[in-house]
């Protein structure tokens, strides 16, 4: 029988589909009947997905700015 | 750069036009991940000026090596690469008397510390504005230890895989590994404070 830090040691293979058929009926069957541990895959799966949902802020202009200018400077300069 | 007819072009065109001295195309791939490089540069060195340099010298080298590149891999996973080599050259040049580096050995053995499990909503971020809801993230992020934050955003938030990740910051994929379920469980922990169901009591399962 799996333990709680068994699971927690395969929950990221787990949360990223990764981990073997068995290994993966093995952790399910667990989270069915540990509702600790349910509720930590859960609310891990919920934070990476917040995460790879997070667009990144507009660069700020002056910083875009800069940064064309730099490459019109290289880029007229020739490639190397 | 002009870049108005460029903007729903594909990338492997966009490639091909920039090779050919294309500067609009290559003004367009820019444009179009200079906000995640400029992120990922903040995120490694947690620094602006640092950032900025690993940006500029980001697009500046992949358009010096556009030849290098290889269409077998994704141009975004490629300069990835490269933004991550200037980033983690900068935090070594600067970190040089400290004694953390990112390819320390470090324990990541039992202490997988789990203190608080309660239910979240179903989808918590509904309860904060687009703005609460980034510095929310933000300051989860930046309160990681360097190894963890530099894993955890490249694999979640840069989506590398866990293979590009060992490669990008030259550790093994074992140490990918622990080091992502270390960060994701501590992000959790530190978002649980916002995100966990009303009423809920922490423990309540306990």
């Amino acid at each position: 029988m799996l333990t709680c830090k068994d699971f927690l040691h395969e929950l990221s293979d787990y949360l990223d589909e990764c981990a073997d058929a068995a290994v993966r009926a093995k952790l399910e069957a667990h989270i069915a009947e540990c509702p600790n541990c349910w509720v930590i895959a859960d609310t891990t799966k919920k934070t990476i997905l917040i995460y790879k949902g997070m667009e990144p802020y507009p660069i700020p202009h002056d910083v875009e700015s800069r940064l064309m200018k730099a490459l019109e400077k290289r880029i007229a300069a020739g490639r190397t | 750069m002009t870049v108005s007819s460029q903007a729903s072009a594909d990338e492997t065109t966009l490639v091909a036009q920039s090779r050919e001295g294309d500067t609009a195309a290559f003004g367009e791939l820019v444009r179009r991940y200079e906000g995640k490089i400029f992120r990922l540069a903040q995120h490694v060195t947690q620094n602006r000026e640092d950032a900025e340099d690993v940006l500029q010298e980001t697009f500046m080298k992949a358009y010096e090596h556009l030849d290098q590149f290889q269409g077998n891999s994704k141009f975004y996973t490629w300069i990835v690469r490269i933004a991550v080599n200037q980033a983690l050259m900068k935090l070594r040049r600067r970190k040089t008397d400290k004694s953390v580096s990112l390819d320390e050995t470090i324990d990541t053995g039992e202490d997988t510390m789990v203190r608080e499990i309660a239910a979240w909503d179903e989808d918590p971020e509904q309860r904060f504005s687009r703005d609460e809801l980034g510095g929310i993230l933000d300051t989860a992020v930046q309160s990681l230890e360097p190894p963890y934050r530099s894993v955890f955003t490249l694999r979640d938030i840069d989506e590398l895989s866990t293979e590009e990740t060992a490669e990008a910051l030259g550790l093994s994929v074992p140490a990918v590994k622990s080091r992502l379920l270390r960060a994701r469980l501590q992000l959790r922990e530190k978002l649980t404070r916002y995100f966990k169901r009303k009423g809920d009591d922490a423990f309540a399962y306990m």
